[in-house]
């Protein structure tokens, strides 16, 4: 099926988790740290113990791969805290490519103008001591998720250093250089034009990439793309999600009317349910 | 424009049916499979019902889609078939089953669109059924009782699950499902009905987090408040009347329902 969430929250408790988190069963430890990002447990207990997970040095793959910090550092994205930061900083450090990919998605979704130096330097390739992924075409930095990151800081600076990566051989690079380039470029006309470059990627032929185009879309909440989105082949689950975000971007709340656009995506998504 | 067709045309037809059969049983990839499903699914011809439904099971999203879009096209012709394959154990093919009866609205999906809705693991299947339950045909039912029994279950669930699901996408699909279902409704109780959902709505935005949910709950209220009667929801007299025993079962099956777990906890609604 397209996506399948079970409501109840599994066997664990809190206390559990933070205790598994610490114990010495490093596949309860990996699970708990995923556990608690998914459950969006904030207690102070929990955030420490993450903040710890990211720098363990027990649970290696064969590779050399540290997979709880890698949780670690994904459940910290989700729980809010902006306290986690420096220590989300210094995984951006880490040998392994995957620990600095998460990093750079929880530093995203925090949102704190403080990371932007060291993903910066990150995009120039510039940290000593960061391995290259491990699978084809073996990037030397999760490129993706750093301009992501940028883009979401608004980090204005920055757009001559992603500018290049439109180019880039990855396609998932390259749009999300796009959607980068359309929240940092203040000319509305000028930033439509990478939006409009985004909604021409639903087009391809692999369904892969366009389950990527719709969730950058869908991140920059891109209103002209609404139709191309409920048009594209792909599971509808996706398509609503990429649509709410651009419902989401249109609509608040505390408004009193909801405009004709607003009310335009809504029927675009009641077709897809 | 009159159509007449004459015994050469229709062995054409029967002959074209065959082929696509054919095609969708001889596939041996997952690409050539879901294009032959297409094409038969495009045809909506009855005779490639049971094969569409066999498509649901074969573990292809883009064959089920493709099957379940062309089982929607035929209806309620499909309706007994559709039926059938739910008591299969086969959970994705099930789900798929779950979705063309949302669509095709016939009152035999009723229980199992409550079903789906209400206890369902995937939110997909919850999504759909739950928009599902908002279209039935009421227009159909036969007796009174049945009709009211029917549309107290279902307006019951609809509102349980706006309050209650975790997902925003099922509390969004249950906010247009109640949209659906106040214009659906007709007759004695109508009035009673859809002030009883612009009173729950009401209730519902003060406490609804996500923008999205609130803002469908918004647009919902603002169309039973403008729209006092929609006509173009009456059906056009039907040739495929279901039977009585039809009825009797659908009876009986909610019934069963009414007395399951989850129907228990399904307040009434006035």
């Amino acid at each position: 099926m397209e996506n399948s969430v079970h409501q109840d929250s599994g066997s664990l408790t809190v206390e559990q988790a933070v205790a598994n988190l610490c114990g010495d069963d490093l596949g309860l430890r990996v699970y708990a740290a995923w556990w608690l990002g998914r459950f969006r447990v904030n207690a102070p207990e929990a955030i420490n113990g993450l903040v710890t997970a990211l720098e363990d040095e027990e649970d290696r793959t064969d590779a050399g791969g540290y997979p709880l910090r890698r949780n670690a550092a994904r459940a910290l994205g989700k729980l809010g805290d902006q306290q986690v930061v420096p220590a989300l900083l210094t995984a951006l450090e880490c040998s392994d490519f995957y620990v600095r990919e998460a990093a750079a998605q929880a530093l995203e979704s925090l949102g704190d103008q403080s990371s932007v130096p060291k993903l910066v330097a990150l995009l120039k390739d510039q940290v000593p001591g960061t391995l290259p992924a491990l699978e084809p075409p073996y990037l030397a930095q999760p490129f993706d998720a750093i301009i992501e990151a940028l883009g979401r800081l608004g980090a204005e600076q920055t757009r001559a250093l992603i500018e290049p990566f439109l180019d880039h051989a990855v396609p998932r690079i390259q749009y999300a250089a796009m959607r980068a380039m359309y929240q940092l470029t203040p000319d509305p006309q000028i930033a439509c034009q990478y939006g409009d470059r985004l909604t021409q990627a639903l087009l391809n032929d692999n369904l892969q990439l366009r389950r990527t185009v719709l969730a950058d879309l869908g991140a920059i909440g891109y209103l002209p793309a609404a139709e191309a989105i409920a048009r594209t082949p792909a599971e509808n689950s996706l398509k609503l999600i990429a649509l709410q975000g651009v419902l989401e971007k249109h609509v608040a709340i505390a408004d009193s009317d909801l405009s004709a656009d607003a009310i335009a995506v809504m029927t675009l998504m009641d077709s897809l349910l | 424009m009159t159509i007449s067709i004459n015994a050469g045309a229709l062995d054409a037809q029967t002959d074209q049916i065959s082929r696509l059969i054919e095609a969708v049983e001889k596939a041996d990839s997952s690409p050539a499979l879901f294009a032959a499903v297409r094409q038969l699914a495009d045809v909506a011809d009855e005779e490639a019902i049971p094969t569409l439904v066999a498509a649901l099971s074969y573990n292809n999203p883009g064959a089920a889609i493709a099957a379940v879009s062309g089982l929607v096209r035929l209806g309620r012709l499909a309706v007994p078939a559709i039926v059938e394959q739910l008591d299969l154990h086969n959970y994705s093919a099930r789900a798929w089953a779950v979705r063309a009866l949302a669509e095709i609205g016939d009152p035999r999906g009723l229980v199992t669109l409550l079903d789906a809705a209400t206890s369902d693991f995937a939110v997909s299947v919850r999504r759909a059924a739950t928009k599902g339950l908002g279209e039935i045909n009421w227009q159909e039912f036969p007796t009174q009782k049945l009709l009211e029994q029917s549309q107290e279950i279902a307006l019951s669930a609809l509102l349980q699950i706006a309050q209650q699901d975790h997902e925003w996408v099922v509390r969004y699909a249950a906010i247009t499902g109640l949209e659906r279902f106040a214009f659906g409704t007709k007759g004695v109780g109508e009035g009673e009905m859809r002030s009883h959902i612009q009173l729950q709505l009401q209730q519902m935005i003060d406490h609804e987090q996500s923008v999205a949910v609130h803002a469908r709950i918004r647009m919902a209220q603002h169309r039973l408040n403008i729209e006092k009667t929609q006509d173009s929801m009456d059906n056009p007299p039907d040739l495929l009347a279901l039977t009585d025993l039809d009825w009797s079962k659908i009876s009986q099956k909610l019934d069963e329902f009414s007395n399951s777990e989850v129907g228990l906890t399904l307040v009434e609604p006035h």
